[in-house]
């Protein structure tokens, strides 16, 4: 059998190729367009919005299908997030004391990891976004700035939750409620923006070169340290006047602490506006225009290279 | 067109079938392209393919001599299909054969736009689909949830969505023995999913359709039901492409074959003739040609 195999009989093409440049006039006289080109960016935006109901139902059906098999099914949306603030609480409030100065710690430390957690896991889903879905980009035709954000989306979503958890632990340290938590919306829009942006460039990233993927988690580990996720960057440059200058801006202008500062001025009374860096929402929806707008730009020049290799 | 009927092998649907496009095509006069292949080759890179590619020191030998050519990188290249040329018409239904690894299925999802071409160019009218939504479909989801998925995933809106969902499973035949559409898709046998997620692809009515194994699923009467359906969606679509083993459904539904052999276009005609030299290469006919042969005929030459 591999004998015949490796010996195939001579070729017998009944119907010889035309020449080449034959079957392009053929292609171009009848109209045909040419396969997986790249649309153009106003295209792009078109099809990925005939597509938003897609988007929002492979977000949804990934959030359903993660805590499916669980006894305790969707319960861990909101176990989740509390547990991980649990964590923190035990090791950077009581054994290493960074809540000494802080008003309300523990609204300000559960809200620092939920909305640091939004940010984290979007950009690591947005990394496999395209090198774990190869299936389903080799499969079908869509956008494929679709995969991004809908994890993105996915993740929004699962914030939700946590910010229902969150509404009930403020409440149970007495913080009041106050028209200023309407902020919260306008902030994740923008910080929403800012994850998908970051997201896609992550995709085209890890799309190229999977090893990213590996080290994406040490990455964002140092990003959540310096961003005051679990101390106060204002008590820091208070505490410590011999740090040079340039610190003190620095740390503030990151945008996850920017995202996260302001979730905490929008729902915690005893935050002051004096906590946040000048121009927060310049800064903050700069950010979001840069990372969105760039990284959507960034992703789409690769369109029709994602599912190779 | 003219070569229509020295496809068929005996079904009597077959023979209506080619009988309807014929007509369509001779109203119509000149052959309408839909799908230009023109002098394609696709590589595939592989990463993770060097000698010593498990251990460290190889990796880290790698690094270093960076410059080296991909090769050094442990980058192997697969030269899955070399310069294949062919023009495609409207009405046409084409069998794509070839033993394993001969390129088949990548050449199909060049001619979908999935896979980027090496060299040369695909040229196709309006966006040739895959019947392939299986990707897309979660398994710990019920099947209801699935229907919606898949359809949204192929690009169907939510009405339309709507509007074929209790065709979409009746025709799988998921309920036909209780409620099963609204279990997760992991508690059904492989038939089962295989039959929704047939039916889900097949939902959607395309230009070129391009059908990749599809047919070997589900039991006998699924088969042909789908068959069927097949037959259904070439008249609405302009050509439908089958990737198949069984040289038995590659008659009843195709009247032109394209063989693969490494990549190589190595023959393109009408079936039964392409046929009849692919069973001789592999080794002996199917067991489905043990009964009477139609009479060996002369192809009108195109």
């Amino acid at each position: 059998m591999s004998q015949v195999l490796h010996t195939p009989p001579p070729t017998t093409a009944t119907t010889p190729a035309p020449a080449d440049d034959d079957l392009a006039a053929l292609a171009a006289r009848h109209g045909l367009s040419v396969s997986g080109a790249r649309p153009s960016l106003r295209e792009y935006v078109g099809q990925l919005w005939a597509r938003r109901h897609f988007i929002a139902a492979f977000s949804t059906a990934k959030l359903t299908a993660q805590y499916s098999q669980a006894k305790l099914g969707q319960v861990w949306q909101v176990m989740n997030p509390l547990l991980n603030a649990a964590v923190y609480f035990f090791i950077f409030g009581v054994l290493l004391g960074t809540k000494k100065g802080v008003p309300d710690y523990i609204p300000f430390l559960v809200t620092g990891v939920f909305i640091w957690t939004f940010t984290q896991s979007s950009i690591l889903a947005g990394t496999r976004a395209i090198s774990g879905n190869l299936g389903l980009v080799r499969a079908l035709h869509f956008p494929r700035a679709s995969l991004p954000i809908s994890f993105c989306l996915q993740q929004l979503q699962q914030l939700l939750f946590s910010m229902g958890a969150l509404v009930v632990i403020l409440l149970c340290f007495g913080v009041p409620v106050s028209a200023s938590w309407l902020l919260a919306i306008p902030a994740l829009v923008l910080q929403f923006t800012f994850n998908a942006g970051v997201s896609m460039i992550m995709a085209r990233l890890g799309a190229k070169t999977p090893d990213i993927a590996q080290l994406m988690p040490f990455v964002l580990r140092t990003w959540m340290y310096v961003s005051g996720v679990m101390w106060s960057i204002d008590h820091l440059l208070s505490k410590h006047n011999d740090l040079p200058s340039w610190v003190g801006p620095v740390l503030q202008a990151n945008p996850a602490a920017v995202y996260i500062d302001l979730m905490r001025f929008a729902l915690i009374d005893s935050f002051h506006s004096s906590q946040l860096p000048h121009h927060v929402w310049l800064i903050a929806t700069g950010w979001a225009l840069l990372a969105g707008v760039g990284g959507f730009i960034y992703f789409w020049k690769a369109e029709e290279t994602y599912g190779r290799g | 067109m003219a070569d229509n009927t020295s496809g068929i092998t005996g079904t009597t649907t077959g023979i209506t079938e080619n009988a309807e496009i014929t007509e369509i095509a001779e109203i119509t006069g000149e052959k309408i392209p839909t799908v230009v292949v023109d002098g394609v080759d696709i590589v595939y890179r592989v990463n993770g393919t060097g000698a010593g590619r498990g251990s460290a020191t190889a990796a880290l030998n790698r690094m270093l001599r960076r410059k080296k050519a991909e090769q050094a990188a442990g980058v192997r290249k697969v030269h899955a299909v070399r310069n294949v040329s062919f023009v495609a018409y409207r009405g046409e239904a084409i069998g794509l054969i070839g033993t394993n690894g001969s390129g088949k299925s990548t050449l199909l999802k060049a001619v979908a736009g999935l896979l980027p071409v090496e060299n040369g160019r695909i040229h196709t009218d309006g966006q040739p689909s895959l019947l392939g939504v299986n990707a897309a479909l979660m398994n710990d989801l019920t099947g209801e949830r699935n229907v919606h998925l898949g359809g949204l995933a192929m690009g169907m809106s939510r009405e339309q969505v709507k509007e074929r969902y209790q065709e979409i499973v009746d025709f799988s035949g998921i309920n036909e023995k209780g409620d099963f559409i609204t279990l997760p898709m992991r508690t059904y046998s492989s038939g089962m999913a295989a039959r929704l997620r047939f039916s889900i692809a097949a939902a959607k009515d395309h230009d070129v359709l391009l059908i990749d194994e599809a047919l070997a699923t589900g039991d006998r009467s699924f088969q042909k039901r789908s068959e069927a359906r097949i037959r259904e969606l070439r008249k609405h679509a302009g050509t439908v492409f089958l990737v198949s083993h069984s040289n038995k459904s590659i008659r009843d539904t195709c009247d032109r074959v394209l063989w693969l052999e490494r990549g190589e276009l190595r023959m393109d005609g009408p079936t039964e003739e392409v046929l009849e030299a692919y069973e001789a290469f592999t080794g002996g006919p199917d067991k489905a040609k043990a009964k009477p042969k139609p009479k060996p005929k002369v192809p009108v030459s195109p």
